[in-house]
């Protein structure tokens, strides 16, 4: 009869180390974060739904949607979904290098994982100065 | 070299998850459209920020515009969807549990595209 794996016996031997045990490489980190910020933007897909029913309900209809992101929850999602566009764009950008066969080298590859979260967060704030900086606006 | 592959599953060259590449491909050529739509997004919503109504109705008015942004939620959501399937394929393993994830997640895609769809015709006939 086969072993149960639950059986005290089978819990004592030694287990493979899983992620909590790990040291998180860079490399790790940037590819858990693609995945994730790409959820994130899907979700952010729906606020931009929202955004186009709310212009297409006239005014009143823009104001209920700026009632609810021109609040400083509202502003942390929309600086969230900012970053995570960024993230998404530099890292899909890594991620089409290494369809062609680029970037696999270990040192290269720790390099481009900081450069990746580097320039997706100097972009996101980048932009965010720029609306506060009063650049922004420029279609009105 | 003996194989047990019939000849048939050989010529189709789908493999084990008898799609074959069309995923990879798909993800990879939306990928590459939404590489310009994306940054043709950030700069209408930059353009926009601190704006009212009236702005965003003007610009989604034009034509181009219109289209434009329908080309970057359609290619998002295909996006999206080719993405979260991945997540799924990854994480969920109960047959069951993944199907009616699978098909809970394209439906929801596609009512958000339906609804964005319709938003900007609707803004364009105003």
């Amino acid at each position: 009869m086969a072993e149960n794996p639950q059986s005290q016996q089978a819990r004592s031997r030694p287990l493979s180390p899983h992620l909590t045990i790990y040291r998180w490489p860079v490399t790790m980190m940037t590819s858990i974060t693609h995945r994730a910020t790409g959820i994130a933007l899907s979700l952010g897909a729906v606020i931009l739904a929202w955004w186009l029913v709310s212009i297409s309900n006239g005014p009143e209809g823009y104001d209920s949607f700026h009632a609810v992101m021109d609040t400083p929850l509202g502003l942390l999602v929309l600086f969230a979904i900012t970053w995570s566009l960024a993230y998404h764009f530099f890292s899909g950008v890594r991620h089409l290098a290494w369809d062609l066969g680029y970037g696999f080298d270990k040192k290269v590859a720790e390099r481009n994982s900081v450069l990746v979260f580097a320039l997706s967060f100097a972009s996101a704030l980048a932009v965010f100065g720029l609306v506060y900086g009063g650049h922004a606006g420029y279609l009105r | 070299m003996k194989t047990a592959q019939t000849p048939l599953h050989k010529v189709q060259g789908l493999g084990a998850s008898h799609t074959g590449t069309g995923h990879f491909w798909r993800e990879r050529v939306t990928a590459i459209a939404l590489m310009p739509l994306s940054l043709w997004f950030l700069y209408v919503m930059l353009g926009m920020a601190g704006t009212n109504e009236v702005t965003a109705l003007q610009f989604l008015a034009h034509p181009w515009n219109a289209i434009l942004m329908g080309a970057f939620v359609s290619f998002s959501l295909y996006h999206a969807g080719l993405g979260l399937q991945v997540v799924v394929d990854d994480y969920v393993h109960a047959p069951a549990s993944r199907i009616f994830l699978l098909l809970a997640i394209r439906a929801a895609l596609l009512a958000c595209w339906l609804v964005s769809l319709f938003a900007i015709i609707r803004i364009a006939a105003l």
